[in-house]
Formats: C-alpha cells, structure tokens, sequence
C-alpha cells in the first residue's frame, strides 16, 4: 500500500481518537507529540488502527513501536485493505 | 441517540466516544446526577467511559470513582479517605475469573475443592457486607464468565475439579445471596460473554497486555448491560410499549390482505416468527409492562386481526388500542396522557423506519429501537434492557389489571355529571398507616418511580428506606387505596421528619394512577390525626420543582398551609399549624394496618 494513502488514512484516525481535526501525523510522530496520548488512550488507537487496516498487530509489535514511523511500516507489510 | 441504542456499532463507539460524549452533554436535558464507585479486579478506564455514554444517554449524569488497578478488594474492606468523602450512590464490583485466587487442582480431593469454593465465596460476602454497612447503597457485583479453555475437555463442566465446574458452582452461591439481600444486583457477564462469543470475548493479549479481562470491542456491550440495572435501580425504567401491528405483531397488512390473509400462528416459518414475538410481548405484560396499540388501521381491521384465532394476543391483553389515521406522534401522546405516564417512558415498535424517525423527532426521551426484520424483533427490544427488572414486587403483577381498571372507571367516569357522586360510586376504601414491613420494598420502589406527584423528588434506596422504618424520628404513612374495579397497591407515602414540636415533610408522593380521587386528603387527614397524638403542633411543607413536578406545585397550598417562603429557583415552604385542620376526605373509608388481612 502507497505510504501517502496509509499516512492519510492513519490522519483519520488519529483525529477521531483523539477529538483533534487538526492532527497530522508524520513518521517520527509519537506519543509526546499528542497531548492526550497516554497508555490508556494507546489500547483504543491501536485497536482503531487495526480495524482501519483490517490487520492485527502482534502483542509484541504493540510494546515495541516507537513512533509512527514503525505503525506505518508494519500496516504497510500487512494491511489487507 | 440511535449511535447508543442496539444494535449500536461498538467500533463506531470506541472511535467517537469523545464527540458522542460532548453531543450528549450539550443536548440540555435535566439529568439525575449520581456517584458511582468501580472497585476494579482489572482495568476499568473504558469501562467506565462508555458506561458514562450509555448513562447520559439514560437520563444519569454520572460521577466516578475508580479503586486503582486491582485494589478491589483493599478499597472494599479498608477505604480511603478519598471513598469515605465520595459518598457513592452504587458501588460496583467489577470482578472476573481473572481474579479466582486459586483454582482446584486435579489431585485435590471434593473436599478441598468445596474449601476453596467457600473460601473464594466468603471473600466476596464479606466485601459485599462491608460495602454495604459502610455505604447503604446498592451493589452491583459481576458473576463469573466461563473459561476461555477446558483443561478436562466436555468433562470440565461436570467434575468437581473442572474450572468450568468451579465457577458454575460460585456463581450459584452468588445468586442465593442476590436472592435474599436487598439492593444486590448481579451483573450477568456469563450471559453477556457467551452471547457476545466467548473465544473472542476471552482473547489473552487484553489480559496480558493492559489487564483487561475482556477485548476492547466487547467493552461498549458490557457497559450497556451495566448501565441497565443502573438506570433501573435509579428509577429510569420504560412503563409502556406502543405497538404498530401490520408487519409488526403479524406479517401482512389487514386491511389489504384480510383478516385471513395475515401471517401469524403455526402456518409458516414466518407466521411461527411473529407468534413467537406476540408470546414475548405477552410475557413482558406479565411482567407489569403495558401493552397498547399504535397503529395505522381502521378500528375494526384492527380488532379483527388481534382477533385472528392463532394469535398469542387479544384485544384484552391491550389497555389502550389506538387504530386510526392521525399521526402517531400524537396518538402516543394521548396513549401517556391517559395512562398518567410520561411519553418518555414509552418504547415505540414499528417496522417502518419513517414512522419512527417522525416519533423520535417529535417525542423527545421516546424510544423506536430499529425493527428492520420479525426475526430480529424480540432480541433488538430484549437487549436494549428497556425493562431491566431490579425490583420484582406483587404490584407488578398486578399492573395490567389496575390500569385495565382505570380505563373502565374512565369510562364510568363520563356518565356521571357530579364528581363527587362518580367518586362516591366507587366505593373507595384505604388503609393509610405506619409502613409494615410486607409494603417496604414496594414504597422504596414507588419512591424512585414517582416523578409527578413528587414534592422534593428525594429518592431512597433499600438500605435507606430500612433506617428511615427502624428511627423513631419519622411520622411515616403509607396508603393502599381499593375500590370496586379493584386493588391499586400501594399508591402514596409520605414521609415527615420530627423535629420539638414540628414536622418537616421528607417526602409526599401518590402514584398518578389514583389522581383526583381525593386519596391526597385521605393521607393528609391521617397525617393530622398522627401529629396530634405525637404532640406535634406545626408542619412544614417543600416544594422542589423538577421538569416533571408542576402539578404538584400548589399541593400545599391546596391542602392549606401558607406560603412562608419562596426563592428564585421556585423553591417554596409552606406551613400548617395542626390545631386549625378540618378533616378533608370525605369520599374514602380509611382503614388501618389490621384490615390488611381481610383486604
């Protein structure tokens, strides 16, 4: 999948996570950057993302993501639609 | 909101949850705020999130305190500080097989399998009795769901050492408390599991990842059915459903097809569909919920298919058949108007997705849960827990006839031309006494239902209504008024709080099933004859108006007491010197608690 539709796709997201139509996300963007980002907000982004993307990421990939970057590559590899 | 009501969209919830929060805060309707503390045994954050949406969505405005994770059982038996000062209206307990402290293992004997059981039980009793004595709230506690996998195979749920088995057998221990205390609900996560799917239910990365006992996704499900008994203990309950018929309590259109023509009975597999959603609806009216008819349809076409001999329901099983062209907006308002309830506890059934557009427009608080398909009929009105039942009384029972009765005095009503005679007529006799312990969890049930004819709309709850019966310092009264169409329960309480030699009222309430019928008078009279034998010389009546409460505005005014204040908000008090009263019943035989028996 073209990096620039999953980066606008992954935008969507975040905005209705997060209740901020003004988030852009960038590959270096993590969770310091958005202010109500903490771990629990984490667990619904991350299942929002999955359902977005209709893939699943590994329990170990969940932990171990250091920005969006990494989110990115890993729907990039797996993402069905 | 249709984002909230089942079938909802659990992934749109989660994604939304901010902005349908903000909608539903902005929307300026009055809700009843109440506190509630989580004792988590898992992670609760979202939990209580989505429950606070579906709450709003319910009428409650919720503020929560949640145990930090795991403190279950630490913050149950040794409160904070912080909980002590937070005064919850409901604790919840929010525990799972996640948090069994030891399971049988294969080489324990029967004996010790029946040890952990009663130790695991006896844990939970005494958390429950603590929060109980310290709290005087309900209590809301989760039975246990079963196991995501079974060590034993099929034999699990039958051996003595099997998981399954085990939790089986604490659940059960659970329902005979629930059974005998007042003010314990259980949560039915084992029911809510499995209907939801168990394996997905169950997926181990929200345990071992965030300690979640349950998926993310099954969280917006589990919050509803929470929120169900919540709303149910507070009083927010549905009274009524308004049932379209043609494609909706039978397949066909009556008028087209004729009376012979409509699919309902034992014929077809649809016909089958149908009956079974009238044997659902005429079990709700078992219930104590009122069946009436809105629909589209000339009176006759109407009857004759209510009529059809294969049919589950008659004509009788309906308090109110409105079958006529108007707008069904305004047929359900006259529906609530001569039922005395509110429209906004109605439950709206139809299969035509403009006519509940239009009724939700029009009828704010109204519900039209989405009736797409007959064989989706009785899951989508079960699951929206419209009449989630918390309290279970004989009045319940009795509901259908008494509003049955009331239609016929109604009726009897218009050939009268003197009101005192028609009431005269209806041989009306009271008791009006000291609460007895048989009417106490109806006269706690009447306090939280009771929205019109409500003075100070002070809510009580179980534990609350015992304190209130077991002090001294109360003049208490309750009334059950018959007449010759029948028994109408218990109707009114009232409730005044000694203080020297005044009486402040707490409480005045009458349920609006006996309106003009003078029963007010008949409770006030019994009040005085009260005050004088406790030596009480004066009373002092309040008035708080709520959205609902204007009809009782001038209550004591009428029952003559003066106004001696009243401030911006409309608040008023109002004051009675004892000596000066006339007896003001003069249509009701007023009985007392030794008629009882011979009722």
């Amino acid at each position: 999948m073209d990096s620039k539709v999953i980066y606008q796709r992954l935008n969507k997201v975040f905005q209705d996570v997060f209740d901020d139509d003004s988030i852009v996300v960038n590959p270096k963007t993590t969770a310091d950057d958005i202010d109500d980002w903490d771990s629990l907000e984490h667990i619904t982004l991350i299942n929002a993302v999955e359902r977005e993307f209709k893939m699943k990421f590994k329990m170990g990939e969940i932990s171990s993501m250091k920005n969006v970057g990494e989110m990115a590559q890993i729907i990039a590899a797996r993402a069905k639609a | 909101m249709t984002e909230l009501t089942y079938p909802f969209d659990a992934e749109y919830i989660i994604k939304k949850r901010k902005s349908l929060k903000r909608t539903l805060l902005s929307d300026g309707s009055k809700r009843l705020k109440k506190k509630i503390a989580v004792f988590g045994g898992s992670t609760t954050n979202d939990i209580v999130v989505y429950l606070e949406l579906f709450l709003l969505e319910q009428g409650i405005e919720p503020e929560f305190y949640q145990s930090e994770y795991a403190q279950y059982w630490q913050d149950a038996m040794f409160p904070s500080e912080e909980l002590l000062q937070f005064r919850p209206d409901l604790v919840f307990i929010h525990t799972t097989n996640r948090n069994i402290s030891t399971y049988p293992r294969m080489t324990d004997s029967k004996e010790q399998v029946q040890e952990l059981l009663d130790a695991e039980y006896r844990k939970f009793e005494q958390m429950w009795q603590k929060i109980a004595d310290t709290y005087h709230c309900p209590i809301i506690q989760n039975n246990f769901e079963m196991p995501f996998y079974r060590l034993m195979g099929n034999k699990d749920c039958s051996d003595y050492r099997g998981r399954s088995h085990f939790l089986t057998a604490l659940n059960e221990k659970f329902y005979e408390y629930a059974e005998k205390a007042e003010g314990f609900y259980i949560n039915d996560i084992n029911f809510i599991s499995a209907s939801y799917g168990l394996k997905a239910w169950s997926d181990p990365s929200y345990w071992n990842m965030y300690k979640y006992a349950m998926c993310v996704d099954a969280i917006p499900e589990f919050s509803f059915n929470l929120s169900h008994i919540i709303k149910s203990v507070f009083g927010k309950n549905k009274k009524a459903l308004a049932l379209d018929l043609d494609n909706t309590l039978w397949g066909g259109v009556v008028g087209d097809d004729g009376v012979d023509g409509i699919q309902i009975g034992q014929e077809t597999g649809v016909a089958q569909t149908y009956y079974e959603f009238q044997s659902y609806l005429k079990s709700l009216k078992d219930l104590g919920i009122i069946l009436t008819v809105c629909s589209k349809n000339d009176h006759e076409n109407a009857i004759a298919g209510l009529n059809h001999p294969e049919g589950a329901l008659k004509p009788d099983d309906f308090i109110i058949i409105k079958a006529n062209w108007e707008n069904k907006d305004r047929n359900i308002l006259e529906t609530a108007a001569e039922l005395n309830i509110l429209p906004d506890s109605i439950v709206f059934v139809d299969d035509n997705p403009a006519e509940r557009a239009i009724v939700s427009a029009q009828i704010p608080g109204v519900s039209a849960p989405v009736m797409d398909s007959v064989e989706n009929y009785i899951v989508n009105l079960d699951r929206n827990g419209y009449f989630e039942v918390t309290n279970f009384s004989e009045d319940d029972l009795k509901r259908n006839e008494m509003y049955k009765a009331n239609a016929e005095r109604a009726a009897q009503q218009a050939t009268f031309t003197d009101y005192h005679d028609y009431l005269l007529s209806l041989d009306m006799t009271a008791v009006i006494d000291d609460f007895i312990p048989v009417y106490l969890q109806r006269i706690t049930q009447l306090t939280n239902k009771s929205n019109q004819f409500n003075v100070t709309t002070r809510r009580y709850t179980a534990t609350e209504m015992e304190e209130v019966f077991e002090s001294g310092d109360y003049i208490r009264l309750y009334g059950k008024l018959v007449d010759k169409f029948g028994d109408n329960g218990v109707v009114s309480v009232v409730i005044g709080h000694k203080d020297g030699d005044v009486l402040h009222m707490n409480l005045w309430i009458m349920s609006c099933r006996v309106l003009k019928r003078d029963m007010e008078f008949a409770m006030l009279d019994r009040l005085i004859e009260r005050c004088r034998e406790q030596g009480i010389q004066t009373i002092r009546g309040y008035y708080y108006p709520t959205a609902k409460n204007n009809m009782v505005r001038e209550l004591y005014g009428k029952f003559g007491f003066d106004k001696i204040s009243e401030d911006d908000a409309g608040n008023t008090v109002w004051q009675l010197e004892v000596a000066s009263y006339e007896q003001r019943n003069h249509v009701i035989k007023v009985e007392g608690n030794s008629a009882i028996q011979s009722l």
